[in-house]
């Protein structure tokens, strides 16, 4: 079925790619960040860009997220665009003041007056045994907090997408990606996560969610690796006669609330995966953007599988048992119908 | 490496040399076999290696009494057996089996042992300076003269908190040693391309915290500087800054294939520098130990390391139940 223009790239090659194509037609884009020059970031999403526009463009920070964050933030309210690297997003406490007070909140607190337009790129979760200061998604943290828009791809199409959108957008934008979609052979990678990319830039409006899947029955929705878990459920699914929708949010803020709900008011049927921590968090959100609007539409009560409410574990069996994946949502609808 | 020589050599006796002999090479040794069991997939996530640095924990431990604390990054393998804590439960916890000393809960970076008070394994880099503050704090607030060993990398050197904590510190004399371990890479990032100053230590003087450079691959310098920072701190006078240089032989973490410097470097380390040869040849040359001695020493810790390599393989994966214990100190938790 390859087509014969069929480009497939890594997530991490697709954020690279829409980086350099924005930074050849704007100089106001620059990249900073630990390692992201000469090693092109510990997931490759910098990959080569140091050799094109060199090292004042493409800069290594010392380990010192607060003053380069903080800096980023000052040099974008003064007409750069910056891209700015967290390397892991478990790495947020250091440098939380900088983001949530001062790259969320300047544009409201000038009255619209000052402009913050950059992206702050972070990995996120786990899967490969890290332990509990590598691992974490955050997605409800960030979520959260207004004043910063969140994005989350799934996949390399999405991701080019969203990095050019990010980087012409006048407000920060979080960019969160998946280490376990960037396509780094080291860590083993989601094969769907990797797809054909179009070689032109193009961009993906932040905001809106994408049903990936059409179905009848019920709506599995998620966000980055939660898709591709949802997929292969969807797959059993079908197997039993059960025909799945999944929805990619690709968006966490702003939240495309209009297309979960259409989704479950034609399924009936809700399950939300997140990698996240369960409570207080992006899958309470979603359940309660829907039962608020119009509890009618449900058929039965919506599952949530998310990560449970402990510190990621070390030990690899305790940390798979805690991770969604393809059979618990399986489970969950099951679940469901017995209910 | 410009470094100071300490001038001031320890008359060291043939049990010390000894010591230090066996206590360095249990680290290279435990070191090598945990990237084994990291090639063989029996360990997972970021592992970091402590190879070509030992001479910098065995020479401060030699400082050390009972009672003084530690605390340091996730390379932290090296520090624990430095301190007294057993190989199998270090090894287990890489593992992530029950037998290790979190259970399986922290791995590789996070462990601690209240008994030999070695205070963590942090993966946040700059995160267990204030805790090593705080420990200090803990012992001159009891009124007893046990030290804080805070130990850091070049790194590390430019997070913030570090520099809150030297104030703080410096302010309050709290009996700290920062031991700032400079390998001189953080990850691929050379010292030059991320420090301003080449000299890490001097920056403690404008908190009034002396400090001084010590070859770290001369664990009997290490020793002497360690004793003079000990001295210090127990006399009240606050904290103490060292800043030790040494070199990794490996990458930042088994993922690291370490393209950011050349083979020629690494290679001129371990043929000139190496803190183990080195010891190996004052024992020898000075006649403190035979041949067939340092047999026995290596043979003993083959013993020691194969055992622990034994003991966390067979040692069971926790049991799921475990996921919801040590989360609060009396277990409370949320019911889903
Ligand atoms: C706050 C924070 N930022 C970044 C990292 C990623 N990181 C882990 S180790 C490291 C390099 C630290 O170098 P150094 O302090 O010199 O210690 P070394 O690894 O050489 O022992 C970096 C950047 C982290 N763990 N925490
Ligand atoms: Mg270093």
């Amino acid at each position: 079925m390859t087509k014969s223009n069929e480009r497939k790239l890594t997530i991490a090659r697709a954020m690279a790619e829409a980086t350099a194509q924005e930074m050849r037609i704007d100089p106001s884009v620059f990249v900073m960040g630990e390692d992201i020059g000469p090693l092109g970031g510990v997931y490759g999403n910098t990959r080569g860009l140091i050799e094109e526009f060199g090292a004042e463009r493409i800069r290594d920070t010392p380990i010192s997220e607060t003053a380069f964050i903080g800096a980023a933030v000052g040099a974008a309210q003064d007409g750069m665009r910056p891209v700015v690297e967290l390397m892991f997003v478990d790495f947020f406490g250091v440098c939380f003041d900088a983001i949530y007070n001062l790259m969320a909140k300047n544009i409201y607190f000038s009255g619209g007056n000052v402009k913050v337009p950059m992206v702050l790129m972070t990995s996120t979760g786990g899967g490969y045994s890290d332990g509990g200061q590598h691992s974490q998604c955050l997605y409800g943290t960030f979520a959260h907090l207004p004043g910063m828009k969140v994005v989350a791809p799934s996949n390399a199409y999405d991701a080019k997408g969203l990095m050019t959108a990010a980087m012409r957008d006048d407000s920060p934008v979080v960019y969160m990606y998946h280490k376990g979609l960037q396509g780094m052979g080291w860590l083993g990678t989601e094969a769907g996560a990797t797809v054909h990319v179009p070689e032109e830039p193009y961009t993906l409006e932040i905001g809106k969610a994408k049903v990936v899947r059409e179905g009848k029955d019920v709506s599995i929705v998620s966000c980055g690796m939660g898709v591709h878990n949802a997929l292969k459920a969807a797959k059993t699914l079908e197997a039993q006669g059960v025909s799945a929708e999944v929805v990619d949010l690709v968006s966490l803020v702003p939240l495309d609330r209009d297309t979960i709900r259409a989704s479950v008011a034609k399924t009936g049927r809700l399950i939300v995966v997140d990698e996240d921590y369960m409570s207080y968090g992006l899958s309470g959100e979603i359940i309660a953007s829907v039962t608020e609007h119009d509890i009618s539409v449900l058929k039965a009560a919506p599952k949530r599988v998310a990560f449970p409410d402990v510190p990621i574990p070390f030990a690899r069996v305790m940390e798979q048992f805690c991770l969604p994946n393809p059979d618990k949502i399986v489970a969950a609808w099951d679940e469901m119908q017995a209910a | 490496m410009a470094v100071k020589k300490s001038s001031k050599k320890p008359n060291v006796s043939a049990q010390e040399l000894q010591a230090y002999y066996h206590d360095m090479l249990l680290i290279r040794r435990f070191e090598e076999k945990a990237g084994q069991l990291y090639g063989m997939g029996l360990i997972g996530g970021f592992c970091h290696l402590y190879i070509g640095q030992e001479a910098v924990v065995v020479g401060l431990e030699a400082a050390a009494k009972e009672g003084d604390k530690r605390v340091t990054s996730y390379r932290d393998h090296g520090h624990m057996l430095a301190c007294g804590m057993d190989p199998n439960g270090v090894m287990a916890e890489l593992t992530g089996r029950i037998g290790g000393y979190s259970k399986g809960k922290g791995g590789s970076m996070h462990m601690f042992s209240k008994e030999k008070h070695f205070y963590g394994g942090h993966g946040i880099v700059g995160a267990q300076v204030p805790i090593g503050a705080g420990l200090a704090f803990a012992d001159k607030y009891k009124g007893n003269d046990n030290v804080s060993f805070t130990y850091f990398g070049d790194g590390a050197a430019n997070q913030g908190q570090v520099y809150e904590t030297f104030n703080m510190a410096a302010l309050w004399k709290l009996p700290v040693i920062f031991v700032i371990e400079n390998n001189q890479y953080a990850m691929g990032t050379a010292q030059a391309r991320s420090t301003s100053s080449p000299d890490i230590f001097t920056r403690g003087a404008a908190f009034g915290i002396p400090g001084e450079a010590v070859d770290g691959m001369d664990v009997l310098a290490v020793k002497a500087a360690g004793d003079t920072a000990v001295a210090h701190c127990r006399a009240g006078k606050g904290p103490y800054i060292l800043e030790v240089k040494t070199y990794r032989y490996r990458g930042h973490s088994m993922s690291d294939p370490a393209k950011y410097r050349t083979r020629e470097e690494v290679q001129k380390m371990r043929e000139e520098k190496d803190a183990i040869e080195h010891v190996r040849d004052l024992l020898l040359t000075g006649k403190h130990a035979t041949e067939d001695d340092l047999k026995a020493i290596d043979k003993s810790i083959k013993e020691i390391v194969n055992a622990s390599a034994e003991f966390a393989k067979e040692s069971p994966e926790p049991a799921l139940e475990e996921l919801w214990t040590d989360i609060y100190a009396d277990d409370a938790s949320q019911t889903a």
